[in-house]
């Protein structure tokens, strides 16, 4: 009993990821297509402004988080594994706040000692 | 998913199931190959890099007084005589997309075991990123062409082309040593290496499917750059 036990907890360890059906794959498929259109559509219609932006961002998120969560399987990961690799991101958000910072003091430095010609 | 155990340790679900699993003093990634896992922590480092360029991108875009190029005129292609703005970014994008689908397919018929369709889908995803690639060279040979240098072009902000041969050459080499390994792998899948166990290179790990996982997540780690380069690169 204890034997076949430890047979099958082994062969679950063996098995990997199990396979998903083939249908979530074809519709993440088809929504990738479909956002990569609407995204190019922004531009084609010449949205401007943070309409623009907004839209952008929007269809971005949502393609980069379905790559994530469906084709790199993450939907389906412990979150030990999720964590770890999502977390870290908080850092890059936090050195885009840095440099926007530090961009608009270059640009004021440069219109106020280039182009206003300093104190 | 509570019943499922590991070498006798229960998975909890959640969060609660992360703390045991952190705290298990064991191995931490239950159930992940340990391949897997280490191919998440380069992708993740490899994340700060993209990361990295693109926000210098950001940097420079944003504190230049020069009007930055507008990118849907310059990646613009001539349809007959019409310009039809980013369509080669476009194509590009789908073709990415397409071969981020057959390969997402591929790993699932590997994991069934089904070697001939996985071989076959892996090849379809070599030939889609050897496209990718190509209409990039093309891509580069004609703003080259155009005059655009990395210290200077004719159309706006001389940053611009640092920044284009830069982000793009970045992600294009990475695509070429995708593709390079795709075919590496569709050799293996066809030649029957994950049935026979055979050992690969560099490792004693004995041949399995769980590599088809492995490439997959670095080749829509490919296709996920790109989401980002076309929304900040070009549409921006």
């Amino acid at each position: 009993m204890d034997e076949t036990n430890k047979m099958s907890e082994t062969a679950k360890k063996e098995e990997q990821t199990s396979t998903q059906k083939i249908g979530i794959y074809l519709w993440i498929w088809l929504l990738l297509f479909v956002l990569s259109f609407f995204s190019y559509m922004v531009d084609w219609y010449q949205f401007q402004g943070m309409l623009r932006w907004s839209l952008i961002l929007f269809f971005m998120f949502l393609k980069a988080g379905l790559i994530m969560a469906f084709f790199m399987h993450l939907f389906w990961e412990r979150y030990a594994l999720v964590n770890v690799l999502l977390w870290p991101m908080t850092a890059i958000a936090c050195f885009i706040f840095l440099m926007t910072a530090e961009f608009k003091y270059t640009v004021f430095s440069r219109l106020f000692y280039f182009v206003v010609g300093g104190a | 998913m509570s019943e499922q155990k590991i070498d006798g340790f229960e998975l909890k679900p959640g969060f609660k199931g992360m703390a045991s699993d952190t705290g298990s003093d064991q191995t931490m990634f239950k159930g992940v190959h340990w391949g897997k896992a280490m191919m998440w922590i380069f992708l993740l480092s490899d994340t700060f890099v993209f990361s990295c360029f693109l926000i210098s991108y950001m940097k420079g875009r944003g504190s230049t007084l020069v009007d930055w190029p507008n990118t849907s005129e310059v990646f613009s292609l001539h349809v007959g005589s019409v310009p039809v703005p980013l369509l080669l970014i476009a194509i590009m994008t789908f073709v990415l997309i397409t071969s981020s689908g057959t390969m997402a397919l591929a790993v699932k018929y590997g994991y069934e075991k089904n070697r001939k369709m996985c071989g076959w889908l892996i090849l379809a995803t070599a030939v889609g990123g050897l496209t990718f690639v190509g209409m990039q060279v093309f891509e580069w040979s004609k703003l080259i062409h155009e005059g655009v240098r990395p210290w200077g072009n004719p159309f706006g902000a001389s940053q611009f082309g640092s920044f284009f041969f830069m982000i793009t050459g970045f992600h294009g080499f990475h695509v070429s040593i995708g593709v390079i390994f795709l075919f590496i792998y569709t050799y293996k899948v066809f030649a029957g290496h994950y049935e026979s166990k055979k050992r690969g290179w560099f490792t004693k790990m004995k041949g399995d499917y769980v590599e088809i996982e492995i490439l997959g997540l670095y080749w829509h780690f490919v296709d996920l750059v790109w989401v980002f380069i076309f929304a900040f690169f070009y549409l921006w």
